[in-house]
């Protein structure tokens, strides 16, 4: 039978269904509605408005950054450092309003803060051949030493004129009782699931991740992108940290701590691949919730906290696990 | 009038003499085996050509004028296209994604460009078609054969007006019968009135395909002749130096 030329443009590599279930995603999001469902008919106090209200808040500060770490995820990269860069600018955004300056200054430094952190990072991996994992790490220590610096190691709870402005932005409730920081959540996720699937760079992105030679071979500008993805994943500390000092109205040198594998364990179980050339802004969305909810549930269903880093573990190895089972069953 | 015309054409790196004094000219339409061992100067004669390499002596000419060239990018402006050996395909993305990786088809207004990827699946499509070729737009490299995988990067060359197309050993980590569905791509290039220069190790390759061979050995031009004067074995004891020069 002779094709036309029409239908193998209009064929689809898989039909819906199937793409859906071959989705790590997918699964996550199965795992989290079951999770939500349980915890609903187990406990009493978790299908309150009081508790998804802090749910859903408390999800936005890891997935926004993790939104941008996705980025660098993608290109095969690692980013260590967001957790102190979420530090740094919060400190930086603090110093700077407690010096009497107005919010917008206090924001225009805190982010400038980030991008040029992020600029340094992805000159020396793009540029001077660094190993990411290294460069980030070096960053990790010196930008949470760098906040010491800025605060002298002291609290920030004062933020000058705009005191009111700032906690209003990041602890306020603006549209529909929902909070603040959940709207820059969704609204971030927009725009990044936007660059992904439709713009140059984020295709070149993605080419990056799965075969850096041919990006380069066929033009692609690989070193000023690897630049872009860490300047992204930094700017994503930056605003978390300015979101989250609003809603904290306090800032301290140990916001932050251990933050990055909190970050990198949404985008791993949300589907990004640590070897490059897959993820979603969704996936890191989705990421972050489950952690979220298993952090809640646990406290709710009474056991203790100590148990909190096992679980989560367990999630990161079950997610992995789920995508190995697709790749031996494809090379079958 | 030739395509392409290279003369007295040398590359040096340091003392080693890589290419050394070649002269060729490939023609419209042609097919050109382009043979030697290893450490021939095939490599750096086909790079020089890409643009990855400024000749050290001689001149380069297209379509009668002189070609000049700093960059990869260059070449292909100028209508040269490369499949490289490792064909530089992206296993994540598409066919279509990879056939337009660094030049992809957007729409809009200024800033506001969104990539097209109705365009992008449609001129791809008429590309596998127009190569004879089973391969699908939508489909993930991953996926795909080895000679479909071809397909990708050839199409890749006919994007833009190429007026030549460098395949560097397109058909060495192939099965025999992948290997006959590109010949057939090379082909469907050479009656658009592509010329294709075939660098290959494989004899029967080149015999089955090539107008014309051109043999080099340590940086010189050995042999220049058409596939029907030429046996095989001749081609063999030029390459190894039992046959001096002819």
């Amino acid at each position: 039978m002779a094709l036309t030329i029409d239908q193998p443009i209009e064929h689809k590599q898989q039909s819906l269904a199937a793409r859906l279930f071959a989705s790590q995603t997918f699964w996550v999001v199965i795992a989290v509605i079951l999770a939500c469902v349980f915890l609903s008919f187990a406990t009493d106090a978790f299908a309150t408005s009081k508790n998804l209200y802090n749910i859903t808040r408390n999800i936005t500060f890891v997935a926004i950054i993790a939104l941008g770490m996705t980025f660098v995820i993608i290109t095969g990269g690692i980013d260590l450092s967001v957790g102190s860069v979420l530090c740094l600018s919060s400190m930086i955004l603090a110093v700077t309003m407690h010096a009497g300056y107005s919010i917008e200054v206090g924001i225009l430094a805190s982010i400038a803060t980030a991008l040029a952190i992020g600029a340094f990072n992805g000159v020396l991996i793009a540029y001077l051949g660094f190993p990411p994992f290294v460069v980030t790490l070096g960053m990790l220590s010196i930008a949470r030493s760098l906040a010491m610096v800025a605060s002298n190691n002291t609290v920030v709870f004062q933020f000058g004129p705009d005191h009111a402005k700032l906690l209003s932005l990041g602890g306020g409730a603006w549209v529909f009782g929902i909070a603040n920081p959940v709207l820059y959540m969704i609204l971030l996720a927009l725009i990044t699931g936007f660059i992904l699937r439709w713009t140059k760079f984020g295709r070149h992105i993605f080419a990056i991740g799965g075969n850096e030679h041919a990006a380069t071979l066929t033009g692609v500008p690989v070193r000023q992108i690897k630049v872009a993805v860490y300047m992204i994943s930094a700017l994503s500390a930056g605003i978390a940290g300015i979101i989250q000092t609003g809603w904290l109205g306090a800032v301290t040198t140990n916001l932050g701590t251990g933050m990055e594998l909190q970050v990198i364990a949404a985008t791993v179980i949300g589907g990004a691949n640590l070897a490059g050339g897959v993820g979603t802004a969704f996936g890191a969305i989705v990421g972050a919730a489950l952690i979220e909810v298993i952090r809640n549930s646990l406290g709710l269903l009474g056991i203790n906290a100590f148990w909190q880093g096992v679980f989560i573990g367990g999630a990161i190895l079950l997610a992995v696990l789920f995508d190995r089972i697709r790749n031996f069953r494809r090379s079958d | 009038m030739a395509v392409l015309e290279l003369t007295n054409i040398s590359r040096h790196f340091g003392a080693i003499q890589a290419v050394n004094d070649v002269s060729l000219s490939i023609e419209p339409g042609q097919v050109v085996g382009l043979m030697g061992d290893n450490g021939a100067g095939k490599s750096t004669l086909v790079k020089m050509i890409a643009g990855n390499f400024r000749p050290s002596h001689g001149t380069m000419h297209m379509d009668g004028k002189e070609l000049i060239l700093h960059k990869p990018a260059e070449a292909r402006q100028h209508g040269i296209e490369i499949v490289h050996q490792d064909l530089a395909l992206c296993n994540n993305l598409t066919a279509a994604a990879n056939v337009y990786l660094g030049r992809e088809l957007r729409r809009g207004v200024g800033p506001f460009r969104i990539l097209d990827y109705a365009s992008m699946y449609k001129r791809a499509g008429q590309l596998f078609a127009e190569l004879k070729s089973e391969t699908r737009p939508r489909d993930l490299v991953k996926q795909m054969s080895g000679g479909q995988r071809q397909a990708v990067a050839i199409a890749r060359t006919m994007l833009s007006q190429a007026k030549i197309v460098l395949m560097d050993e397109p058909t060495a980590a192939i099965s025999v019968r992948q290997v006959a569905e590109v010949l057939n791509l090379i082909r469907h290039l050479r009656d658009q009135g592509i010329a294709v220069v075939l660098i290959s190790h494989r004899m029967p390759d080149v015999f089955t395909v090539a107008d014309r061979v051109i043999v080099m050995r340590r940086g010189r031009k050995v042999a220049d002749k058409t596939i029907a004067s030429s046996s095989p074995e001749e081609v063999t004891g030029l390459i190894t130096g039992a046959i001096e020069q002819v």
